[in-house]
């Protein structure tokens, strides 16, 4: 049973490794485009689906970590730096104020959670706009270069595409390898259930506090590669819209499954272009889409897939149902 | 014999209600206290307040003679006191196993030999093992959410075992548990006790059980301890008969 899921999702894997290798060889640099914001896209959706998804800490700032990273690149590449010390930066800067942003969280929790991440992220927004002397304020910053590596320039739409989509490739690999580690199952004790992962000696503070920080620095290093992905940035995208829709990204491709942002990501980036003959009639369509899948599979598409592809072992020992209140 | 746990005179008021007013007791190494009282006589309370869930008003807690009072559950559990509470409590998405490693893991190593290291912190076998003792073997691949209530309750009880604590606290593992299973738990329970010489308290409303396991008893009410002794003569005692069965 192991084996095959674990035959199945390889075989998948490979597929979408050749599909992404392959596809920009046969995309209009409009389509290279559009696939190289999936792969930025994605990687910030991985940060809050550790935060969120894992950890089950609610976060609606993941665009102010995207903001905080992209300004990070954008401000000090057009000052001369080389990208990947600012990329580096990046992520350390947004891991930093991402750490102090889950203090709340060790207070308030859910919707309340919800509320002081959404402040956070227009507070953030505001900087952007306001503090023109460092941001450029609604003038943004305009002629962010494309990376250079050891003298090879990801200048092309599609070199550019296979520079984000190594970057993606380690950092999926190193986001497995967290999730697979104790730390990821400290994380699921944490969403499950905090108080008897606390009696079970997981420090519950220190493994909160890092969903946070780890979630935004991933938000920021995708930052650091959708400012050279634009070549110009200017607060607009990094309003409260961003968070939701990765928030959404997260929910719809399946909240707590290693894949699930890959797929919602799909979702939010691909489908709209595909859907363009619908014109309005699109957001129509998703809507409706997301109210459907909310309803009857709320573990998103990704667990849609595990139920349709693994259906539950009949044979297996029935849960009975829980006695709530049961010796109170 | 050496006393593990010191209570002394700990008392938690929520607003003017004292749920627990001045309690004081001993644990003795390798013994098996038990703690019954009516509802509400602050059984659940006195526990929240000495694994620090809950602050008390004021006493102290001792853990073989160091002070304890007010510690985070997460540091009193990697010092050796680990619990299992009145609702059963495991991880419905992790597996009998993984369960079980987890309640382990943080026992041992840094934080980054838990992020770089062996998934399973090197604690598969001792995994097995408690599997083994509680009988779970065909299970342990398994999600806990699959497990009927009773299994779940022997895993809760299992979890609180996996890290060779000197104490542990059961808040009423009998609680909701058919015959059959109770006589397996039970019987586990004395098996650990005898053969690792782990502590026990038990909090339990199944006066058989309770009676059966226990080799002294405290019996609260209103917050205070009405009477204490081996279990015929706590059964006994008037103060007890009339604390139960009202005046």
């Amino acid at each position: 049973m192991m084996r095959r899921r674990a035959a199945i999702y390889g075989v998948a894997a490979a597929a979408c490794a050749i599909f992404l290798v392959a596809a920009p060889f046969a995309l209009k640099p409009y389509g290279i485009f559009i696939l190289t914001t999936w792969a930025v896209m994605t990687i910030a959706a991985i940060g809050l689906n550790l935060t969120l998804g894992y950890a089950g800490q609610v976060s609606m700032a993941q665009a102010a970590f995207v903001g905080i990273g992209a300004y990070t690149t954008a401000l000090l590449t057009t000052h001369g730096w080389p990208f990947w010390p600012t990329f580096a930066l990046a992520g350390v800067a947004c891991f930093a104020v991402g750490w102090v942003l889950g203090y709340p969280a060790l207070r308030v929790q859910h919707h309340y959670l919800a509320f002081v991440t959404l402040a956070f992220n227009t507070l953030v927004f505001l900087i952007f706009r306001n503090e023109e002397w460092l941001t450029g304020g609604n003038y943004g910053i305009s002629n962010i270069p494309r990376p250079s590596v050891f003298g090879w320039e990801a200048d092309r739409p599609r070199d550019f595409y296979f520079f984000c989509l190594a970057h993606l490739a380690v950092i999926s690999f190193a986001t497995w390898w967290l999730i697979r580690s104790p730390w990821g199952r400290a994380f699921v004790a944490l969403r499950e259930n905090p108080m008897r992962a606390l009696s079970l000696g997981v420090d519950t503070r220190r493994y909160t506090l890092m969903a946070f920080a780890i979630g935004a620095g991933l938000g920021g290093l995708a930052g650091s590669l959708y400012a050279p992905l634009v070549q110009f940035v200017d607060p607009v995208p990094f309003a409260l819209a961003l968070s939701l829709n990765l928030l959404l990204m997260v929910v719809v491709g399946g909240s707590g499954y290693f894949f699930g942002p890959f797929l919602g990501a799909i979702v939010a980036v691909l489908l709209p272009e595909w859907m363009r003959f619908a014109e309005g009639y699109y957001l129509i369509g998703y809507a409706v889409l997301v109210i459907v899948l909310m309803v009857f599979c709320p573990s998103g598409l990704f667990g849609l897939a595990e139920r349709l592809l693994f259906p539950p072992d009949k044979n297996a020992p029935a849960a009975q149902p829980k006695a709530q209140g049961e010796g109170a | 014999m050496n006393t593990v746990l010191e209570v002394r005179d700990l008392k938690k008021a929520f607003g003017g209600i004292h749920a627990v007013d001045g309690v004081s007791f001993d644990v003795n190494e390798g013994e098996i206290l038990g703690i019954i009282g009516p509802n509400g006589s602050g059984k659940s309370t006195l526990f929240n307040c000495i694994l620090g869930q809950l602050r008390p008003t004021s006493g102290e807690v001792s853990l073989d003679g160091r002070p304890v009072t007010g510690m985070r559950p997460c540091d009193l559990n990697r010092l050796g006191v680990s619990r299992t509470f009145q609702l059963l409590q495991v991880f419905p998405e992790l597996t009998v196993r993984e369960n079980l490693i987890l309640a382990a893991q943080e026992h041992k190593g840094s934080m980054l030999s838990r992020l770089f290291g062996a998934r399973d912190a090197g604690l598969t076998g001792d995994a097995n093992r408690m599997i083994e003792f509680f009988r779970l073997g065909h299970l342990a691949e398994n999600k806990a959410s699959g497990l009927s209530y009773g299994q779940q309750k022997l895993l809760d009880a299992a979890m609180a075992f996996m890290a060779g604590p000197r104490l542990v606290l059961l808040d009423e593992p009998a609680g909701g548990v058919n015959l059959t299973m109770l006589a397996n738990l039970r019987e586990r329970l004395e098996a650990i006790n005898r053969e690792e010489g782990a502590t026990f308290v038990v909090i339990e409303h199944n006066m058989e059980f309770v009676m059966a396991l226990c080799s002294r008893i405290l019996v609260l009410a209103e917050g205070r301890i009405i009477a204490q002794g081996d279990p015929a003569q706590v059964r006994r005692d008037p103060k007890v008969i009339e604390a139960y069965l009202g005046h």
